[in-house]
């Protein structure tokens, strides 16, 4: 691996109660690359991000990032919004997490929150909208524009986020991610439900925002078609545990992969090439 | 096109004989222990008696209505199925600035129309206490989606805060009213803290927990609060220190001898109304405001979607406790003002019933909308006085007409919600909303 790594992952363990979900787990992600998390519904895909991303606390083990302004940060001691707010590792969502009553816009501005309530004096300045407010409430529209015209969500500003299809409201909710300023963009399942044309459509985004913007981009995908396409670095888990790591080429002739996708049984033969 | 439409509303006379045919016999299943059955006294005992003819004739009204209801419907609906569609245009936004402007100039006319009528401005002002507490209210349950059923707490608070004020330190009103609101707002933070984690109808329980915690308190500490008998006598507010009384005190000033008035009643009802007035014109202000600020987004992205507010890096602690100190402290304010008007206030005044009615007002008028607020509380308050001509049914018409307006309208009244900002308004006008 010749890039710079970004976030480490050592030996996280993830129980509930007498359930092992993650098992022992040691990743790697480079910086400015996308990585894929695959594997059989089940395997700890999402528990893995939930335990990146502040909203489980592992059992064991560790997750370091190498912030490239902050220097190096735990990001398993920190709970809950501290890992978007202070390491930028953001998050999306398998079933779409949008604030569906507010415009996409307002999506887009709600991202930059913690930016405009600092700006907005905790709503001091903000109340009687004094023009340090003002500049930055200009900014982070700036920003929000920026971002839904690069997603060709330009026109459909102003609707609201719940009103709008399945395919845009992905997209939404990556842009939002965006307008967080991540380092490290953690997708889950961004191309569930799309059609074949709205999934090339994504596998250009996410390649422009990793080759462009320089975005890390780590994403959980069943859709072999983007994983294959787009990633730089594959992951497969089962069961919790990880059964191969390497390049699309790699991974796609590795015969414990191929077990673990058609569910063969270990006793029934010793080479799994035979079921086709 | 239009035609299928039609011919899919049309009823045939079967089908219509047989649906006023069904409502009839539900008013007779009713009808018979309602109407048909009654008591009478016949010499000091009860004897039930029949009354067929009068069931009768409530059953064949019943299937008469029906009859012509249904077909009076069904003709409003063919005439607006047989239009052509016509490209709508969303007018909600500017009618409801229209309307909002209109309720305005009628609240600030108001008291000139009415200037010796004591009943009607009394009234209004009631209503005016309920549209601020609704207002509150509308930050913590309408905005933040925390379904909160013990708003009265700190109503309660800002009363007992100035009360107490009062009667120990003889503080004014004008000198209450911010520590008042201030310690409703941590009245609010305190109940904050506990329920955090909860939501829904857990939270409803908390919350309608904590409000009888207050009330409960105020009825058993009797050394603090007086307990049951209240606290009385409290001062009336003051114009920049004058006072409305008929003899004021030596060397002193009152509102009619400053201004060279004959002394009379109504200025002092008259003056608590625009205080009121206005407060509630500030409180609606200052709601406004923040809900254009990113702690109202916050508040709106925290109703929409807990789990997304933390990815996006947002402290869901921070922002739920904001909208119940926020909440908290405009209850107050109402709280303060309640107890200079009313001059006396006992726990009886503070019970789960207020709690329900300003959550009716919210609810009715449509989650986080201000002037639908505005609309409920009218309804809520003027109901019940129109009702009172007809005594023992002015709940039964309170019930139906709210029953009527949820079915109507199940979002409320004015359900339509206006984006804080607008790409295109943004980036035409630079950032002035």
């Amino acid at each position: 691996m010749s890039a710079a790594t970004l976030l480490s992952v050592e030996s996280l363990t993830m129980r509930f109660g007498g359930l092992t979900a993650i098992d022992d787990l040691s990743v790697s992600v480079p910086a400015g690359k996308i990585t894929a998390i695959i594997g059989p519904n089940g395997a700890g895909k999402t528990t893995f991000f939930n335990c990146l991303t502040g909203f489980y606390k592992p059992t064991v083990g560790s997750v370091r990032l190498a912030h490239p302004n902050k220097g190096e940060m735990c990001l398993e001691t920190m709970t809950g919004h501290r890992v978007a707010r202070d390491a930028q590792v953001v998050r999306t969502f398998q079933n779409i997490r949008l604030f569906p009553k507010m415009t996409v816009l307002e999506n887009l501005i709600v991202a930059q929150h913690n930016f405009l309530q600092k700006a907005s004096g905790f709503s001091l300045a903000g109340i009687f909208r004094l023009p340090g407010y003002r500049k930055a409430e200009a900014e982070a529209l700036k920003k929000a524009a920026h971002w839904l015209e690069r997603l060709g969500l330009t026109d459909i500003a102003d609707v609201a986020a719940g009103d709008l299809p399945y395919g845009t409201q992905r997209r939404i909710e990556i842009a939002r991610a965006l307008c967080v300023d991540p380092v490290l963009l953690c997708l889950d399942e961004p191309a569930a439900g799309l059609n074949p044309r709205e999934s090339a459509e994504l596998n250009t985004l996410l390649l422009s925002l990793c080759r462009e913007e320089g975005i890390a981009i780590l994403l959980i995908e069943h859709d072999m078609s983007v994983v294959m396409n787009v990633s730089d670095h594959i992951c497969v888990l089962n069961y919790g545990r990880k059964i191969a790591e390497g390049t699309p080429e790699e991974i796609r002739n590795d015969p414990q992969v191929i077990k673990a996708y058609l569910g063969e049984d270990d006793e029934d033969t010793a080479s799994g090439e035979k079921a086709a | 096109m239009s035609a299928v439409i039609i011919a899919r509303h049309a009823r045939t006379p079967a089908e219509r004989f047989k649906d006023a045919a069904w409502v009839a016999f539900v008013a007779l299943l009713l009808g018979i222990p309602m109407v048909g059955l009654t008591t009478v006294d016949e010499g000091g005992a009860l004897t039930v008696q029949t009354r067929f003819g009068m069931l009768g004739a409530f059953v064949g009204a019943s299937f008469a209505g029906r009859f012509i209801f249904r077909w009076i419907m069904d003709q409003i609906r063919n005439r607006r199925a047989a239009k052509p569609p016509v490209a709508k245009i969303d007018r909600t936004p500017q009618a409801i600035k229209v309307i909002g402007w209109a309720v305005l100039g009628a609240s600030i006319t108001l008291p000139i129309v009415f200037s010796e009528n004591r009943y009607v401005i009394d009234t209004a002002t009631t209503v005016l206490i309920y549209v601020m507490l609704g207002w509150g209210l509308n930050v913590v349950v309408g905005l933040a989606g925390l379904l909160d059923l013990g708003y009265v707490a700190f109503y309660a608070v800002g009363a007992y805060t100035y009360a107490l004020l009062f009667s120990h330190f003889g503080w004014t009103f004008w000198e209450a009213l911010l520590v008042a609101g201030a310690m409703a707002a941590a009245f609010g933070i305190l109940l904050g803290y506990p329920i955090l984690r909860l939501r829904g109808d857990y939270l409803a329980i908390v919350t309608l927990g904590f409000g009888e915690i207050i009330r409960v308190i105020l009825v058993n500490w009797t050394e603090l609060s007086n307990g049951p008998n209240g606290i009385g006598s409290i001062p009336r507010p003051t114009l920049f220190g004058l006072p409305f009384e008929r003899n004021p005190a030596e060397g002193t000033q009152s509102f009619a001898t400053f201004f060279g008035l004959e002394f009379s009643g109504m200025h002092r009802i008259i003056f608590l109304y625009y205080l009121i007035l206005v407060l509630a014109l500030l409180t609606n202000v200052f709601v406004a405001r923040l809900r254009k600020l990113p702690v109202g987004r916050a508040w709106e992205a925290l109703r929409e979607d807990e789990i997304a507010c933390k990815a996006m890096g947002m402290n869901v602690t921070n922002v739920k406790l904001s909208a119940f100190a926020i909440g908290a402290m405009l209850g107050g304010f109402a709280g303060v003002f309640f107890a200079a008007r009313q001059g006396f206030i006992s726990p009886e005044s503070f019970t789960f019933t207020e709690s329900a009615t300003i959550l009716a007002i919210v609810v009715l008028g449509g989650m986080g909308s201000q002037l639908g607020v505005v609309l409920a509380a009218l309804v809520l308050v003027l109901l019940p006085e129109l009702g009172r001509n007809f005594s023992e049914y002015r709940m039964l018409l309170f019930g139906t007409a709210m029953v009527l307006i949820m079915v109507w309208k199940p979002g409320g009244l004015l359900a339509s919600r206006e984006p804080t900002i607008r790409l295109r308004q943004a980036a035409t006008e630079g950032g002035e909303a």
